[in-house]
């Protein structure tokens, strides 16, 4: 059964009809050809499909796009501003954060995601005391970033990048 | 995935009467799990009611005391709440301890109390299974069960509730608020959730159409002492092997009060109500916490895979009530 949607996708109004089966994905993929969000999985385990959607970072594989109707997304292609590239996405090739890149827009998305989440004092599982700020530690960064796989094990990079980005 | 309608509820009673009056369909909230359901051909409705808009977003203190979280509260905005953090760690902690930061932004208080089991053999279609269809046989038993029930179980189903926060509510003795087509109930959540017996593909109390709205915490002054220990096969992002909620209300060095629920190691937060009776008016050692464990476990029923399960809950149990029982009171 078909649905008319809005979506605003970096920055631009985009409409388009799909059927309600069509997850978020690949209404963004495969009706709209916004390829930044990666389909790994499909099946929420590894992160791929990461973009923000209203302001946060969320799983675009397990969200129905008919229930996203009006929602504002930013792909990782998006985050750039012209060419000028986010300093998330500046800090992933400085420290070389990636070797085939499959997972990279995911990666990149999430962290953005993640340190808003943190400036916007949100604990994480390896907080120490709830009761108070948390600080970037690695411990905090890979806890935090473990819902984005990377199988060709970027990770010691990864976690560099987002400590430069961060500071 | 078969074809289905799709509405957005315009209110809660709109929405549990679309959804009571059709056998075929469902609510739709966060999504993380049902979604994927849909995906692997093991849930099939044929109407979708989206119950995520609906005004159940809000975390409010009760006049008496305690707090209602909405059942629409996000899993990382309820772990990220100031007072959640302060007066129920334990809470907190179970949510930070669940799935990742992107899917604790989409799954909701109502559907992870929802959320059903990881076995792989209910979530494998090609497979039979007594939850997904009654009277095909369960395969886990005989098969692969280093995740599945210690305690509670059945011949027909060894499966495990996958939640953490419910094992934290359990613990907190939270009350669930549904509505349904003749009104609202309050449901204790330690009864929320079935044992499977001769019905696995029941896992809960709710009847067809009605709608979580809602769980009320009461006031509980001493879970300020509480914690979530979750013992798993990688240190993040994975389901629990075990894990323990427990919150202490120490008077000097004897256990006045205590809370105690357990997590993987039944169909349902598995309540430990043996251990709470032999440490209340007990001495806070470790004789009186290894005594607890052991009047909860002397039942537990492993299966080949998973009988470290017993020892592991046994330890992780007497290990969190020993930090408890140390840590200054807040």
């Amino acid at each position: 059964m078909d649905a008319r949607i809005a979506l605003r996708v970096d920055g631009v109004e985009r409409t388009l009809t799909v059927d309600t089966r069509t997850t978020l994905l690949d209404a963004l993929r495969d009706h709209l050809g916004e390829m930044s969000p990666k389909k790994g999985c499909d099946h929420g385990q590894c992160g791929a499909c990461t973009v923000l959607l209203d302001g946060r970072r969320a799983l675009t594989c397990l969200a129905f796009a008919v229930a996203y109707d009006g929602a504002a997304i930013t792909t990782a292609r998006g985050l750039a501003d012209g060419g000028k590239l986010h300093p998330v996405q500046q800090a992933f090739l400085d420290h070389d954060a990636l070797q085939c890149g499959y997972c990279t827009p995911g990666q990149i998305c999430s962290a953005v995601g993640m340190l808003d989440e943190l400036k916007a004092g949100h604990p994480s599982h390896v907080t120490q005391d709830l009761s108070g700020a948390a600080e970037l530690t690695d411990d905090e960064i890979r806890e935090r970033m473990s819902g984005n796989l990377c199988r060709c094990g970027a990770y010691v990079n990864i976690v560099a990048a987002i400590r430069d980005a961060a500071s | 995935m078969k074809p289905f309608a799709y509405a957005r509820a315009v209110d809660a009673a709109a929405a549990v009467a679309a959804v009571a009056s059709r056998p075929d369909a469902a609510f739709l909230a966060g999504g993380t799990n049902l979604v994927d359901h849909m995906k692997l051909g093991i849930a099939s409705p044929e109407l979708l009611v989206d119950v995520s808009r609906l005004p159940f977003d809000r975390i409010e203190q009760l006049p008496g005391g305690g707090v209602r979280i909405g059942a629409a509260v996000r899993n990382s905005d309820l772990a990220a709440d100031p007072f959640i953090r302060a007066r129920y760690p334990v809470l907190a902690q179970a949510l930070l301890a669940g799935a990742s930061g992107q899917l604790r932004n989409l799954a909701t208080t109502g559907g992870n109390l929802l959320q059903r089991t990881r076995c792989v053999y209910f979530q494998d279609a090609t497979t039979p299974c007594n939850k997904r269809r009654p009277g095909a046989g369960c395969s886990a038993n005989g098969g692969y069960t280093r995740y599945h029930a210690i305690l509670g179980a059945s011949e027909h189903c060894v499966a495990v509730h996958p939640s953490d926060m419910a094992v934290a509510m359990a613990a907190l003795d939270a009350t669930v608020v549904v509505l349904g087509e003749h009104g609202e109930r309050h449901i204790p959540l330690a009864d929320f959730h079935r044992l499977p017996g001769d019905a696995p593909h029941r896992d809960t109390v709710l009847a067809h159409g009605e709608l979580i709205t809602a769980v009320d915490l009461p006031d509980l002054p001493f879970a300020a002492r509480s914690a979530y220990r979750k013992v798993r096969d990688r240190a993040s992002y994975a389901f629990a092997l075990i894990s323990v909620a427990a919150a202490v209300d120490l008077d000097g060095g004897v256990i006045r009060d205590v809370r105690v629920a357990l997590g993987g190691v039944a169909h349902k937060p598995w309540r430990a109500t043996r251990a709470e009776a032999a440490l209340r008016g007990s001495p806070a050692t470790a004789e009186s916490f290894r005594r607890a464990a052991d009047a909860e476990l002397c039942d537990a029923r492993p299966l080949p895979g998973n009988a470290f399960k017993v020892p592991m809950t046994r330890n992780t149990l007497v290990a969190v009530l020993a930090e408890l029982a140390a840590e200054k009171p807040r």
